[in-house]
């Protein structure tokens, strides 16, 4: 391959955090008219060391070459004089204007208020890479992958021609992830410089020319893909073999524990977000839960764990140990806990539903059971020696059982939880998203336990976004699509296309109605 | 965007969060910063007023610990702050912004002075002790329970409603300080039963205030414990912290919003029974004195911890009281010691900033770096 100019050199970059050191000696080339992913497990600096680059961050040592010519960035407004744009995982468009008006949002430059030539403008761009985008069309009404669109063209329209992108297809379903992919080509045989940070092993080898990789904050090397295979990216990132299959056995001794009978649940704004939902949940299983990010997967779990009400149908537990069934429609989690039913749940939000952040592992632990005993004091000794084991077991990376779980990393801290719910010993768990931001290291631990957790004969449900994984882990797939659901497959015997089109097929039917 | 320009490099200043700094350290930039302030202080006392700062402050000092009598009345003044700080904390701790403190210890005083004036010389004492005390404990657990009831089932919001009952207990202090005129004209209680002592608290040891003292000393270890180790005290600290988690552990939210708060207002009335039965024996609206207020700073000052809220309350005290008598002795303008106050108070908490922040300068760094490239 004949060398192509250097776009962005990075040498010696080291940043600090106190005294966690982010990123170590990084150094970095991006060649215009190249895609390079950078890899690595959560917390080795990824993202950190691109916003360095997009002037969030100022490192602490080393320096940055755009072109050849070192130089400083500051702030961000630096980073787009230098023609770098940066589009982050989390992105916030304001909802009540139109896509053009926050394409503008910010620039000083005159005729920003000339809405029709902006316009103009975002079409050419949109026309020259193909994106799909209608400039007038309010952000209230779009989808996420069309804000990501927005995002992107923002950062072309201020002449960007590098492109940093973290974690751009973690919000998207497979076709979207598809067509972001054609569009990056483009702007690659334009001759742009593409940054992209993702865990997905696959989309690196699909879509980039070299990956660099990050472990632990230092580089560790830049290969071509050409080259490459999953096994190989694996074991660079985490510096060891890594088992990339997740044992999955055939069901044993299934029987039915949990049925959800035609559930209808409107939330506080009176939408629908429950549609007759009806479904079993089989012990020594695990159920899937796909569909697009907010199709009612968080109100279906919430529902069954007694957080939210619902307004008609039934949910029924069947009792393993007395083989009662038990009503669990309208029960708080507490009095479902008194009826004996041994419910897990990992919510999605974990910081802020399933753990308190500034109270220490130990005191997370205490969450679900320090109401036991009579004494009105608390009883510390046994979250103390579960705090331990699960540290112990996991490989929680933390200074000391009392340190505040918000100061861990999202792996470390959704160790905590998952640890603690399966302690709990459920007959019935109910994970949402709990690989979501896990390095692959600590995702395939999660999809272990899980389903350990069935072979000792729990009903697992798993809600989850990642197609490639529901179909490798679990047994059946209950896709939802805007509260309802559109299929419960076989997860043996099924295509990711074949749930793609589940997850978007109503939608537009329902919009031809 | 000039070549030129792009040639200086690295930010002059940096503020980075810190990890946790270590104990003995963060104290002594609390030290430094008192010290840092004093200075400051001094050259502010010069300006304004031309008096030596250090006869200023031997006069503050003095103020606080002039005579075995004045160190009695600030270790006094400190145990009803702290008294008050402690009652305030738990609803804090629970992220419910009390701000009626002030009206929860002024009706607790008000029902000790009404069992004082109606019962003091007919009940025998130790029926008198309790019936005083159990009457200003319920009065004050009512006054804050009744914001804390509207917030849990209505959702309302505790701030505005704890600040107006404030005002409710001022003006039923003046309905009933018209109403048990004594002597009549005066427009004040007086001193209630002068001559039989009914309900006064007794003294220990020939010192008046003991008593309070000890009664709040033991309370202080009594909600460090509570808060620190009593599942309530987890209960309300989940509940501070999210409300989300508490929901879906199960905790009854509404049910611990108003337990905290009855807790809160049963101590804010042995506040008030302190007040009248161990020291004032009388009753105004201005008997807490703003208390009230400062006891919330007090709380966050000491991010909840009781035994340094011992120390936080001590250092206002030892502020306010200082100030005063530097407004007297000195003949200085009230203004001059509150902005002594205020420029204090400013660098006890701004240093927080360093404690949790680290500051970077990149100046000589910069220089350096050149030197070796030329």
């Amino acid at each position: 391959m004949a060398e192509k100019p250097v776009a962005i050199e990075l040498k010696n970059i080291t940043k600090h955090f106190g005294s966690v050191v982010a990123n170590h000696q990084v150094c970095l080339k991006v060649h215009e008219g190249e895609i390079l992913s950078i890899l690595g497990e959560n917390g080795s600096g990824k993202t950190t060391l691109m916003n360095m680059i997009a002037g969030i961050y100022y490192p602490d040592e080393g320096q940055i070459f755009v072109k050849g010519e070192e130089v400083s960035i500051r702030s961000p407004k630096d980073a787009f004089d230098l023609k770098i744009g940066m589009i982050h995982q989390h992105f916030k468009p304001v909802d009540v204007l139109s896509a053009a008006e926050n394409i503008v949002l910010g620039l000083k430059e005159k005729g920003r208020y000339d809405l029709g030539r902006v316009t103009e403008e975002v079409r050419r761009i949109s026309a020259k890479y193909n994106f799909e985008i209608d400039p007038t069309k309010k952000v209230y009404e779009m989808s996420v992958s069309e804000k990501q669109t927005i995002e992107i063209i923002k950062v072309l329209y201020r002449g960007a021609e590098v492109l940093i992108l973290d974690e751009p297809t973690a919000v998207l379903t497979p076709q979207e992830t598809q067509k972001l992919f054609a569009i990056l080509r483009n702007m690659r045989d334009d001759g742009k410089a593409i940054i992209i940070i993702t865990h997905k092993l696959n989309e690196v080898l699909s879509l980039a020319d070299r990956v660099a990789v990050l472990r632990k904050g230092e580089y560790v090397d830049t290969i071509e893909t050409a080259g490459a295979n999953e096994a190989i990216l694996a074991e660079m990132m985490v510096g060891k073999k890594v088992a990339l299959n997740i044992a999955r056995s055939e069901p044993k001794n299934t029987q039915d524990r949990l049925t959800v009978h035609s559930i209808n649940c409107i939330n506080r704004e009176g939408v629908k977000v429950l549609n007759d939902i009806s479904f079993t949940a089989r012990a020594g299983e695990i159920l899937g839960i796909a569909g697009i990010a907010g199709s009612g997967q968080r109100e279906l779990l919430e529902t069954i764990a007694g957080l939210q009400y619902i307004n008609s149908g039934e949910i029924v537990y069947h009792d393993p140990k007395t083989g009662k069934d038990e009503d669990l429609c309208h029960k708080t989690p507490m009095q479902i806990r008194e009826l004996g039913v041994r419910l897990s749940f990992v919510p999605e939000d974990r910081l802020g539903m399933g753990l308190v952040g500034n109270m220490d592992i130990v005191d997370n632990m205490m969450l679900r059971s320090y109401q036991k005993g009579h004494s009105m004091f608390l009883k510390r000794k046994d979250p103390r020696t579960l705090a331990q084991s699960i540290i112990e077991q996991l490989e929680v990376v933390t200074p000391s059982a009392a340190t505040p779980v918000r100061r861990l990393s999202g792996g470390n801290v959704q160790k905590v939880l998952v640890g603690r719910e399966i302690a709990a010993s459920p007959t019935v768990i109910m994970a949402a998203y709990p690989a979501r931001g896990l390095d692959i290291n600590s995702s395939y631990t999660i999809y272990n336990l899980l389903s350990q957790q069935k072979e000792n004969g729990v009903a697992v449900i798993f809600v989850g976004e990642d197609l490639d994984v529901l179909i490798e882990l679990c047994d059946r797939i209950l896709v939802l699509n805007s509260g309802r659901i559109t299929g419960i497959v076989d997860a043996r015997h099924v295509t990711k296309e074949e749930i793609g089109l589940l997850m978007t097929k109503t939608e537009e039917s329902a919009a031809n109605e | 965007m000039s070549k030129e320009k792009k040639q200086h490099h690295e930010q002059l200043v940096r503020i980075s969060k810190r990890d946790q700094m270590v104990f003995w350290k963060s104290w002594l930039v609390r030290l430094a910063a008192i010290v840092l302030a004093l200075i400051l202080c001094a050259f502010v006392i010069v300006l304004i007023t031309g008096y030596n700062p250090l006869e200023v402050y031997s006069s503050m000092w003095s103020g606080t610990f002039g005579s075995a009598r004045k160190v009695w009345l600030t270790l006094q003044k400190t145990a009803m702050l702290l008294c008050i700080s402690l009652a305030v904390t738990p609803a804090y701790k629970m992220r419910f912004w009390n701000i009626g403190a002030e009206g929860q210890v002024l009706i607790g005083c008000l029902a000790t002075a009404a069992c004082m004036i109606y019962f003091g010389e007919s009940m025998p004492p130790a029926l008198l002790f309790p019936v005083m005390f159990l009457a200003s404990v319920a009065a004050g657990a009512i006054w804050a329970m009744i914001p804390a009831v509207f917030r849990a089932k209505w959702g309302t919001n505790e701030t505005l409603f704890t600040l107006m009952m404030n005002y409710v207990a001022m003006q039923l202090v003046s309905y009933f300080i018209t109403f048990w005129e004594n002597p009549a004209g005066s427009n004040s209680v007086g001193i209630i039963n002068s001559m039989s002592k009914g309900g006064w608290l007794p003294e220990l040891f020939g010192q008046k205030y003991l008593l309070n003292i000890l009664i709040v000393a033991v309370l202080t270890v009594l909600m460090f414990i509570y808060l620190k180790y009593s599942k309530q005290g987890y209960e309300l600290t989940v509940v501070g912290e999210s409300e989300n988690t508490a929901r879906y552990i199960g905790i009854n939210i509404k049910k611990v919003i108003i337990r905290t708060l009855l807790i809160s207002g049963a101590i804010c009335g042995i506040a008030g029974f302190m007040l009248v039965a161990g020291t004032d024996h009388t009753i105004s609206t201005n008997t807490v004195g703003g208390m009230g207020f400062t006891a919330i700073m007090v709380s966050w000052l000491a991010k909840f911890n009781p035994i340094v809220m011992t120390l936080a309350s001590f250092l206002l005290t030892f502020l306010s009281r200082g100030a005063g008598e530097i407004a007297t002795a000195l003949r200085l303008n009230q203004s001059v010691s509150d902005i002594l106050t205020g420029i204090i108070l400013f660098f006890i908490i701004g240093c927080e900033f360093f404690i949790n922040y680290k500051v970077t300068f990149h100046f000589r760094a910069r220089s350096h770096k050149k030197e070796v490239r030329e």
